[in-house]
């Protein structure tokens, strides 16, 4: 890293004459352990601006924010707060220097309503009711001013993400934050959601405030931030003015060197129809339905991408069609044969690598060999008499980690202790590996470092023409778009459109994200 | 857990960590002993040479340890299927029930037909007292702890009602059945020694210990070597996993809360039939809590239930000879041992971890980046 | 008067005495629990608070000081749990087994060392424990019909930590629904996270709130030894502890509904102990046993599902640490 790139003056952000930098970080550095997650940090950010810090998952963005906010504290380095040096050692000094944050994972009570989450930390004296009166004729000023309207007496588990990020950011300014740091909250919006709350977000920058956006996506520090910083493994890389800067100049920053934004594949050859799926409705663990009536298929040799934003019942359609959640109604076929004559255990020639894969996909505290017989424990091969053949287990999982270049390459190691990108290997290599003739993917390349995504790529794509059925469950547009063959769009539940991959239009699978149909448009 | 805060050599992890936790618990019983106005050390010499100073009280250790095998294999194995299993108590006592019935009713059968149903009666007893809370927590969600906590008591109301109304032997006060036939009774090491010409001092140590090990030795094989303690481990670690990798989370409590009240229930067998040769109130004696204390101190292997079973066989043995040549040192002191054995060496089982992982954490490879 | 109605009086009466360490404890029980943290250690503090006020009272021949011996050993042990569940992150569960075990043996060792009367302290005289207190008016209302009985009968006579537990009910509601304290304790027990973002200490607010769990349960084991008996005996609690956790799942960790838990539970206690042996029209002899067994049986099928449902805080159980 070239010292220049580290200077808080590089990419100089003229900071506004009459007042000093919001915030400004010198030498901010954090270990966790052996990991070195903020390595001497700088950075200033001016009063008054949108200010995006993007990186790659695991660059260091949200430890930095979360020392901000006094959640972590800095082995070394000074904060200093409109010119102001200050100590933040706990969450509550960060609110008392003005500042506040909008968790990834919102912080809120879910039986607690709107106006006691609201309250929590703020109460206003020892008995709840004279507070509570006075914050209701403030909440009122502050929803009208920023357009942050909220019924004030819902349960929180009663509303709506999107209303519940509301309630996040007016819990923020309540408590009179002036700079407000919001992690990745996109995630679970939809482009036209997102770009509503970046309306409000430019709303309080116009009001003086100073506003923080976190985050992976390119496109959203393009449309939300006057000034962006770099982050990569840990070091603050460099600074630009957003109007002066390109994606292309600040994906390469990220990762280090040029990027591929394509993956290279040939067109798809589609075979014979794998998997059938007709008419099929879901219930979430709550009951509620979440899969309303789809109705598609996956052929050999080709990639069908679910696109949607998160939580539009992509998660519980791939698990029914993993046999692992019940299906309400409506049929899945397998190679002609139904998925429920399956029963509990794994359909034959089934490979799934589920979404998320430290709550399913492997077992933290087993070893890499056991975690390699996940799912396919029963096999003949893995037991004689019911009894484990562990050295052909370990001779197996020692193979697997060579050609997929899991590193270390330890059996025995713990599963919790390889990286995220070595984790997936792991899964893959196991899911893959098994001969499937249908695979199910759920967002494969999440919090996987560069390097091991493009290598994901090429094993899918592998797959592909291989002749074996895959279906990609992503919340990446750019990564469906890149890997699918055939695009298909979720909203609440239902397919809004299906589009070919490759030269799907940004802006069109938005829009059906969204639920915004062509004869609707 | 252990990984998040740096892994641990494995001797440091199963040997000095235990080893420190329970150096902490005999200080703070020894803070007692000096509260009690004895000397400590002294209390202790007597304590180890009643446990260990002569052949009867080796015999009675070894006796005492039985009980504490089965009952720590019990809370292990549950353990291993996520399953923290309180009711070890009421299951060992529902399983001196199935003993009872088999010696009580059987009784004149020989002996090489009575004393296997014996032993089925007190694992089916036993295993079926568990199976309920088990059933209750797979298929109605209902959390097992209390479950347990709850039929520990059902279980105490229960023998109660039927050894006062039902099987009390007729004409007499004390809530006990008559004496078992002599076919069920298991034989004595002694005796079996003297089969052998061996001379060995007479204690009711009896061939129930011999029972508990080839339990300790199958319960290790099932859980480390088998397909069904992969799926059962599986299910602890992870639930979602589990129904990911296509096992049922719900079969797997089932099964490990039978096996585990099984193995509880077995208890029985060396308090019934190879020492009190009848069924009487409150025989479990508590017992059933301190297979928690030694499950947690053996970390849930056999190997260690094993030795830390014998440690409190130990305390049980060396506890009595102790109250008698200290008389201000009464029996309820051993208790006060074990609670404080399952405070360092459960609850604050983490205390000593940090300043261990500067000392000997060697750095994860390649450990996960956090975002 | 009829003997029904005289029958009515006693019942009441002994429901209210069996009543009153089930509602303290489960009035304890609910702020550790609603904090996050399962406390099965309720036996456990009550047991060891009925040992230290019965042996502070015989030997300073006072009550208070027997009640305050009582109420510090109690948020000792409290302090403790705290130690291992909240600072070092142990099983909370396990820790709770710990301190009951603990305690059943250091009382009884305690007390034989120390008074040397096997197991148990020395009997009280009246000034060293709590005795009833007729309450104004009591003989003078009593003629009034129906009322007056009711009155001098149930609701005069008992000792002063009776009607202290029955204030603590409406005080612990106020407390837990209409204070500052009470929205951060049921905000740490669901998502202490939540609590942490917003600046308040979520150590600090289960250390504080296991502190009240000590406090009330002090004062429930104290009525057991200083109040209701004269005297500390082995095990003088015999369960009550878990009744009360009984009672508190079974009013679905709120106060008043688990109040009425408590009391349903103290009444079957009362009438088991009025009916032994006394056939009834129709059931004949219910054996006692089976009306001792009813709260535990009453639980597991709540907890079944069979009778409603209870939902415990999200978050209890589980030891809090900072997402990584």
């Amino acid at each position: 890293m070239a010292a220049s790139a580290a200077d808080p003056r590089a990419g100089l952000l003229t900071p506004l004459a009459d007042r000093p930098p919001a915030i400004a970080l010198s030498g901010i550095d954090k270990r966790f352990g052996p990991v070195h997650a903020n390595k001497a940090i700088e950075l200033a950010i001016p009063a008054g601006t949108i200010h995006g810090i993007i990186g790659e998952n695991g660059a260091g963005k949200s430890t930095l924010m979360n020392i901000l906010y006094g959640y972590y504290t800095a082995d070394r380095g000074e904060i200093r707060i409109d010119g102001q040096p200050v100590k933040i050692a706990s969450t509550q000094d960060a609110i008392a220097a003005g500042i506040g944050m909008v968790h990834q994972h919102f912080m809120l009570v879910e039986p607690f309503t709107v106006l006691e989450n609201v309250l929590l930390g703020a109460e206003g004296g020892f008995t709840l009711k004279a507070g509570m009166a006075k914050a209701r004729a403030e909440l009122a000023a502050l929803e009208r001013d920023y357009g942050l309207e909220v019924d004030l007496d819902a349960r929180i588990a009663d509303l709506p993400v999107g209303i519940q990020q509301r309630v996040e950011i007016l819990k923020a300014l309540f408590r009179g934050a002036r700079i407000l740091i919001l992690d990745e909250p996109t995630g679970v919006l939809t482009p036209q959601e997102a770009d509503h709350l970046f309306r409000i977000l430019r709303h309080l920058r116009d009001q003086g405030r100073t506003v923080v956006l976190i985050t992976h996506k390119l496109r959203e520090i393009m449309a939300a931030t006057d000034n962006v910083s770099v982050m990569r493994q840990g070091a603050m890389v460099a600074h630009r003015r957003t109007a002066e800067t390109t994606r292309e100049e600040l994906a390469e920053l990220m990762v280090g060197r040029k990027v591929l934004l394509r993956v290279e594949k040939a067109p798809a050859k589609p075979g014979r129809t794998v998997l059938e799926v007709k008419d099929l409705v879901v219930r979430d663990a709550n009951g509620v339905v979440r899969v309303k009536g789809v109705s598609f298929d996956v052929r050999a040799g080709e990639i069908v991408g679910i696109a949607g934003v998160a939580g539009n019942g992509q998660s519980e359609l791939l698990e029914a069609l993993a046999g692992i959640r019940p299906i309400e109604r409506g049929t899945v076929t397998i190679n002609g044969q139904p998925l429920a004559s399956f029963g509990l255990s794994r359909p034959t020639g089934l490979g799934h690598v589920p979404e998320d894969r430290l709550r399913m996909g492997l077992l933290r505290h087993f070893s890499a060999s056991e975690n390699a017989i996940l799912g396919y424990q029963d096999r003949p091969g893995y037991s004689h008499h019911g009894f484990l053949d562990l050295a052909g287990i370990v001779r197996l999982c020692r193979g697997w980690m060579r050609s997929y270049d899991v590193r270390p390459e330890n059996t025995e190691l713990q599963a919790q202790s390889f990286s995220g990108g070595n984790q997936q290997k792991l899964v893959l290599a196991r899911e893959l590996e098994h001969d499937p003739g249908l695979l199910l993917v759920g967002q494969p390349t999440r919090g996987v470092d560069i390097g091991a995504i493009e290598f994901i790529h090429k094993r899918l794509i592998a797959m592909r023409d291989a002749g074996k059925a895959v279906l990609l469950v992503s919340v990446e547009l750019d990564e469906i778009r890149s890997l699918a063959d055939r695009i298909l769009v979720m909203f609440d539940g239902a397919f809004t459109g299906e589009l070919p991959g490759g030269e799907a239009e940004e802006r069109r699978i938005g829009l059906l994200m969204a639920g915004i149909t062509e004869a609707a448009a | 857990m252990a990984g998040a805060r740096g892994e641990l050599p494995a001797w440091v992890n199963l040997g000095l960590l235990p080893l420190l936790n329970l150096t902490a618990a005999f200080l703070v019983a020894g803070a007692i002993v000096l509260l009690l106005g004895e000397s400590p050390p002294e209390a202790l010499k007597l304590l180890i040479q009643g446990a260990f100073g002569y052949e009867e009280a080796i015999g009675y250790t070894l006796y005492y340890a039985t009980n504490f095998i089965f009952t720590g294999l019990a809370v292990a194995i549950a353990f291993h299927g996520g399953l923290f299993n309180i009711g070890g108590e009421g299951q060992a006592y529902l399983g001196g029930l199935g003993v009872a019935l088999v010696a009580l009713y059987l009784g004149h059968w020989p002996a090489v037909v009575v004393l296997p149903l014996a032993i089925l009666g007190a694992a089916l007893f036993g295993g079926i007292w568990a199976l309920i809370p088990g059933w209750l927590q797979a298929r109605r969600g209902s959390h097992i702890v209390i479950t347990t906590i709850m039929f520990n008591f059902l279980a105490a109301a229960l023998m109660t009602y039927l050894l006062v109304n039902v099987l009390i032997k007729p004409g007499q006060q004390a809530p006990e059945t008559r004496t078992f036939a002599e076919t069920a009774w298991l034989p004595q090491i002694h005796a079996m020694a003297a089969w052998f010409g061996l001379d060995v001092a007479a204690s009711p140590l009896n061939a129930a210990f011999l029972i508990a090990l080839v339990c300790c030795g199958l319960v290790w094989l099932f859980i480390w070597r088998t397909r069904w303690g992969y799926e059962l481990r599986v299910v602890g670690q992870n639930e979602a996993a589990a129904v990911y990798g296509g096992i049922s989370p719900a079969r797997q409590i089932m099964i490990a809360m039978s096996l585990s009240g099984a193995l509880a229930g077995m208890m029985a067998l060396n308090e019934l039939l190879g020492a009190q040769h009848r069924l009487l109130l409150g025989f479990t004696g508590g017992y059933g809590f301190v297979g928690i204390a030694v499950a947690l101190m053996g970390r849930n292997h056999p190997v260690g239930i094993v030795l830390a079973a014998i440690l409190f066989g130990a305390l049980y043995q060396g506890g009595s000879d102790l109250s008698f040549d200290m008389p201000t040192i009464s029996r309820d002191m051993v208790v006060v041992i074990q609670g404080l054995v399952i405070l360092f060496a459960g609850a604050l089982e983490h205390m000593f971890r940090p300043a261990l992982a500067a000392l000997f954490a060697r750095p994860a490879a390649g450990a996960a980046v956090p975002p | 008067m009829s003997d029904l109605f005289l029958l009515a009086l006693q019942l009441s009466d002994s429901t209210i005495r069996l009543a009153t360490p089930l509602v303290l404890a489960a009035m304890a029980g609910l702020f550790c629990e609603r904090s996050g943290v399962v406390d099965i250690a309720l036996e456990g503090k009550m047991l060891g608070a009925a040992f230290a006020a019965a042996s502070a009272a015989a030997v300073t021949n006072s009550a208070l000081v027997g009640l305050g011996a009582g109420i510090l050993f109690a948020m000792a042990l409290a302090m403790v749990h705290g130690f291992a569940c909240i600072t070092n992150r142990g099983d909370q569960v396990v820790s709770g087994m710990a301190l009951n075990i603990v305690v059943a043996g250091l009382g009884p060792t305690l007390a034989d060392a120390w008074f040397g009367q096997a197991g148990r302290t020395p009997l009280l005289g009246d000034s060293a424990r709590f005795t009833g207190i007729d309450l104004p008016l009591a003989e003078t209302l009593r003629p009034i019909p129906v009322l007056g009985p009711i009155y001098a009968e149930v609701i005069s006579g008992h000792n002063i930590l009776v009607y202290v537990a029955a204030l603590a009910v409406p005080a612990v509601a106020w407390v837990v629904y209409r204070t500052r304290f009470g929205l951060r304790l049921r905000a740490v027990g669901e998502n202490p996270s939540a609590v942490d973002t917003a600046g308040i200490s979520v150590t600090a607010m289960r250390y504080k709130a296991l502190l009240v769990t000590g406090l009330l349960c002090g004062i429930a084991g104290s009525y057991f030894s200083i109040a209701h008996s004269a005297s500390f005996i082995r095990d003088m609690t015999a369960g009550k502890g878990y009744l009360a956790l009984a009672a508190l799942i079974f009013g679905k960790w709120r106060p008043v509904p688990a109040v009425m838990a408590c009391l349903l539970f103290a009444f079957a206690d009362a009438v088991q102990v009025r009916l032994q042996g006394v056939p009834l029209p129709l059931l004949g002899t219910i054996p006692t046993q089976a009306i001792q067994a009813l709260p535990y049986l009453a639980t597991v099928l709540l907890l079944a599902g069979f009778v409603g449902r209870a939902v415990a805080p999200k978050a209890i159980g589980i030891p809090y640490v900072k997402e990584r």
